[in-house]
């Protein structure tokens, strides 16, 4: 049963609030210096290389858009995020799959091993990307993945789905037993009951695996690196060759790395409730 | 201690309230003497922890004001108040030991450690917390713990008032008796005020001296408890007090008649004589009500004799339970189901018998208010 | 809650079980493999047993590489927790400032691990960038490629920048979870600001703060391609952690041999810290990651 102390009246005058307030002033101070960095890289992008090298400017002088151009119009380019997005889409996907039934197995059940598999799953978070590298990239080639969208999106559950099996089990166990067997007695079946009654009640908790999925996957970038070379080639790679004959593109490379924000500023901004509500709720 | 009133006191959420309805409280004043024990009664959503929290300052009341003893603290924080408050679900500090939690209080206001010894000592024993003072207070069970919160608010000096919202609720039922008495040993001993928000009537007719009634925001009756078991003033206080509630019987009145109502609209309904002077107040009036409790309402199988002092009415005894220590009757009256409960020796069976209304239990209500 | 006993769950868990091991094992086995064996041509291996592990562990060049990496990650810890704790303390607990709050903060969560990297580039280079050139006209001679302690300051900056809204994150999430009755028992208890971090929303918090530092722990311990893409690793080897000084050796001098006996080093003390954090998790918080059987 979920503790619930006499609620007091929100709306009213004198609201109880956490005493700890450091202050109105801390907060907008930190996002400041919070946004401070990603402002100065979309002021960047806006600029012409020449302003870029020839002085200091604290906003465009000549705005312009032509990194933007560059990028949406080069297939060299926009190929990269579209690459990312495939992959990261797709591992996001296949995790929560394979990781629902495997977390409602780890809450409802208890089986030979269960406790050292749980385990064993949460170390593979653990493993530092930089010791796999050469065997993976051995192992892809060897059986044909190297190179594929689907090849890093399976490289990516090494860590992405131990975490939603362990995001997913905390929201399951917060649903009581009895839903379940209620659900028998009214003569569900097992997957008319997954779906049906089951999936709904643990939305948020999807929500926030979603997210996480989503985010360890499109920031990773040792693996997705290694594992391609030109048609899954992520965007992460494609910027990193921005150095031309004329040195450094800096306004390229600045617009390449805002348009990297922007799917997961996106995503953020949709499941914003997911996670309010998830984080109360859930795991944590 | 501290004499609590409350003066032209409403809450309502929105800012502008119109209708009665929209108020959350409302508007009342009252006083609320000195070393009382008040119990705050009433269903759920009834406004009394709306009440509760406002006399405590957890709430801030959009209308009237609160003063102790004539002091205005409608504007003070809970802190400033000397008011404690134990909650429904026990709240303890888990990282201390149940010393250092009756002691925190005391430790904020910066109370010199030799006396904190001395009066956590004091509520130790007076709530025989004595052998657990070096436990941690995380793990122990739900009444201690509420003996722990109920501590904190004892082991300060400067104590007006204690306030309870519902702090039985998760304590096991073989212990809520244990924790009752040692409230009603406590008001005796230190003689402080103590309000104590309920809803279960049984409590509240137990602890209290004075009962407040609620319902729907609104104050039905302060009184205590044999004052709103005998003389409800409200229909809602006779049928929510007692177990089963009082008989409450729709009547009219008949034309050109002053010394009967008429239980019922149909023709032959049973008529009940009354009181003429009760009558005569509530000539000209529709809404009115007949209300006996199961406890006076006698019920028997032979034939008695109407008198002015109890009024006899035939009916059919539809089915009587033996409850134990008593028995309970449930009789048909011209469409009417009443109930009487009947001592554990009582003779009565199924089948045709009596009521018998004493006139002066025998209440009369027009627009659910008690006539006099 | 009761667990049913029952082997056949094993399905369900398999699709994962076949996954990760596929991800996980297969290279772990080549690892191994090469950790013990000395390549010399493509059809010749010598078995060398642990001749590697013995040669890696006495090289000075990793013992550096460790020593750097342990100070980084006390450091960046000892800043980020706390930061991330009074970051949470300080957000609007609901409304439209929550969800905006939210949003800002989750976003350096969201930039790929090179674009973090680049971002400071273009931020802390003193020709091209705000903060270089705000620190140049403060008579700074900032230049984080040439000065081991500006590199050291702003790979520590810019990690505090990037992982700190996780911890705030976590807190917050741990916060709202505090009934609001607490805090008024509080109140009533005359407890002031720092009393009732101390004694109420401090220990509510300890189950999502060991959380946050068991992930900072792994993730900081592993960290790679922010500061790799920052600094390279330089100058010289001043911001040379663990991970780019294992993929130097892999990749760069192709010493696979040695590079694989160091990665399961690596590997093992990674899992051996984060098994002793994680334990402590298991046991102050959530009876329901500990599994028993029913009776």
């Amino acid at each position: 049963m979920k503790a619930a102390l006499p609620q007091t009246s929100n709306v009213q005058t004198r609201r109880i609030r956490p005493p700890f307030r450091v202050g109105s002033v801390m907060l907008p101070l930190y996002f400041m210096l919070l946004l401070l960095p990603i402002y100065w890289m979309i002021t960047m992008s806006l600029k012409t290389n020449e302003e870029i090298l020839a002085g200091f400017s604290l906003w465009p002088q000549k705005l312009t858009f032509e990194h933007y151009h560059e990028i949406f119009t080069n297939r060299a380019w926009y190929s990269g995020y579209l690459n990312s997005l495939t992959y990261v889409g797709l591992n996001t996907v296949i995790s929560l799959v394979i990781a629902l039934p495997a977390a409602y197995a780890f809450s409802r059940y208890s089986f030979q091993g269960d406790k050292h598999l749980f385990f064993w799953l949460l170390t593979n978070r653990m493993a530092p990307p930089a010791v796999f590298l050469l065997p993976f990239f051995q192992l892809y080639q060897s059986v044909g993945l190297f190179d594929t969208h689907i090849g890093v999106a399976l490289a990516h559950l090494l860590f992405n789905v131990p975490l939603s099996v362990w995001i997913l089990e905390g929201f399951i166990s917060g649903v009581p037993r009895e839903i379940d067997e209620t659900a028998y007695i009214d003569g569900y079946s097992f997957g008319r009951f997954f779906f049906r009654v089951f999936i709904p009640l643990i939305r948020n908790g999807i929500g926030v695996t979603a997210f996480f999925c989503f985010m360890f996957s499109w920031i990773e970038l040792l693996l997705a690196r290694t594992l391609t070379s030109v048609d899954a080639k992520p965007i992460a790679a494609v910027m990193t060759r921005t150095v031309s004959a004329s040195g450094m593109d800096w306004g390229l490379l600045a617009a390449a790395g805002v348009l990297t924000i922007v799917p997961g500023a996106l995503v953020i901004w949709f499941v914003r409730n997911y996670i309010a509500k998830g984080f109360a709720m859930g795991r944590v | 201690m501290a004499r609590i009133e409350l003066d032209g006191l409403a809450h309502a959420y929105r800012p502008n309230p119109q209708k009665p309805e929209d108020y959350a409280l409302r508007p009342l004043t009252m006083t609320w003497q000195d070393g009382g024990a008040y119990a705050l009664l009433g269903p759920s959503g009834c406004g009394k922890t709306t009440l509760l929290n406002i006399i405590s300052g957890l709430l801030r009341p959009s209308h009237g004001r609160v003063l102790f003893d004539g002091r205005d603290v409608t504007d003070l924080p809970t802190e400033a108040r000397n008011i404690a408050q134990v909650f429904q679900f026990p709240v303890i500090y888990d990282t201390m030991t149940v010393h250092d939690n009756l002691a925190f209080p005391l430790r904020n206001r910066r109370v010199p450690e030799p006396e904190v010894r001395v009066r956590v000592a004091h509520v130790a024993e007076l709530l025989e917390l004595t052998g657990d003072l070096k436990n941690r207070a995380r793990g122990l069970s739900a009444d201690l713990k509420q003996k722990i919160s109920l501590g904190r608010g004892l082991v300060r000096k400067d104590v007006a008032a204690i306030l309870f919202d519902e702090p039985l609720t998760v304590i096991d039922p073989h212990l809520k008796w244990q924790l009752r008495s040692k409230l009603k040993q406590i008001h005796f001993e230190l003689k402080l005020s103590l309000i104590y928000v309920t809803h279960d009537q049984v409590e509240a007719l137990t602890f209290a001296d004075q009962v407040v009634l609620m319902e729907g925001g609104a104050v039905m009756q302060t009184g205590t408890p044999q004052a709103l078991f005998e003389e409800p003033e409200h229909t809602f206080v006779g049928y929510f007090i007692g177990s089963p509630g009082m008989n409450l019987l729709p009547c009219s009145l008949e034309s050109g008649n002053t010394d009967a109502v008429l239980l019922g609209t149909q023709t032959g309904a049973p008529r009940l004589p009354m009181d003429a002077h009760l009558l005569e107040r509530v000539r000209g009036q529709g809404d009115l009500t007949v209300g006996i409790r199961p406890e006076f309402l006698g019920c028997s199988n032979t034939e008695e004799i109407g008198t002015s002092e109890t009024r006899v009415l035939p009916a059919v005894i539809a089915r009587v339970d033996d409850l134990g220590n008593y028995k309970l009757a449930t009789a048909q009256l011209g469409g009417y189901t009443l109930m009487a409960k009947l001592s554990e020796d009582a003779q009565v069976q199924v089948g045709p018998g009596w009521l018998s209304f004493p006139a002066h239990q025998t209440k009369l209500y027009s627009s659910s208010r008690l006539v006099r | 809650m009761m667990k049913t006993r029952n082997n056949k769950a094993w399905f369900l868990v398999l699709p994962v079980v076949i996954s990760v091991a596929f991800s996980a094992i297969i290279p772990l086995m080549t690892v191994i493999n090469y950790s013990v064996q000395d390549i010399i041509g493509p059809d010749q291996k010598v078995f060398v047993g642990l001749d590697w592990f013995k040669e890696v562990l006495r090289d000075p060049d990793l013992h550096g590489a460790f020593l750097r990496q342990l100070l980084f990650t006390l450091v960046v810890l000892a800043i980020e927790i706390p930061l991330g704790i009074l970051i949470a303390l300080s957000m609007p607990a609901r409304g439209w400032k929550a969800s905006l709050s939210l949003v800002l903060i989750a976003l350096p969560l969201l930039v790929p691990f090179n674009v973090v990297g680049t971002i400071w580039q273009i931020f802390g280079r003193a020709d091209i960038g705000l903060g270089g050139h705000f620190l140049a006209s403060l008579g700074i001679d900032y230049n984080y490629a040439t000065n081991p302690l500006h590199a050291w300051l702003t790979v520590i900056l810019m990690d505090v920048w990037h992982w700190t809204p996780l911890v705030a994150l976590l807190c917050y999430a741990g916060l709202r979870s505090i009934p609001e009755g607490y805090y008024q028992a509080a109140k009533i208890d005359g407890a002031r600001a720092w009393a009732t971090f101390r004694f109420i929303q401090l220990p509510k918090l300890s189950g999502v703060l060991m959380i946050g530092l068991l992930l900072r722990f792994m993730d900081s311990f592993m960290i790679y391609t922010e500061p790799f893409v920052l600094t390279g690793g330089g100058p010289g080897n001043a911001t040379t952690f663990l991970s780019i000084y294992l993929t130097k050796l892999a990749v760069g001098q192709f010493d696979l041999g040695p590079a694989a006996a160091f990665s399961l080093v690596y590997f093992l003390i990674i899992q051996v810290v984060s098994f002793v954090l994680f334990t402590l998790i298991q046991r102050n918080s959530n009876p329901t990651a500990t599994k028993q059987g029913t009776p």
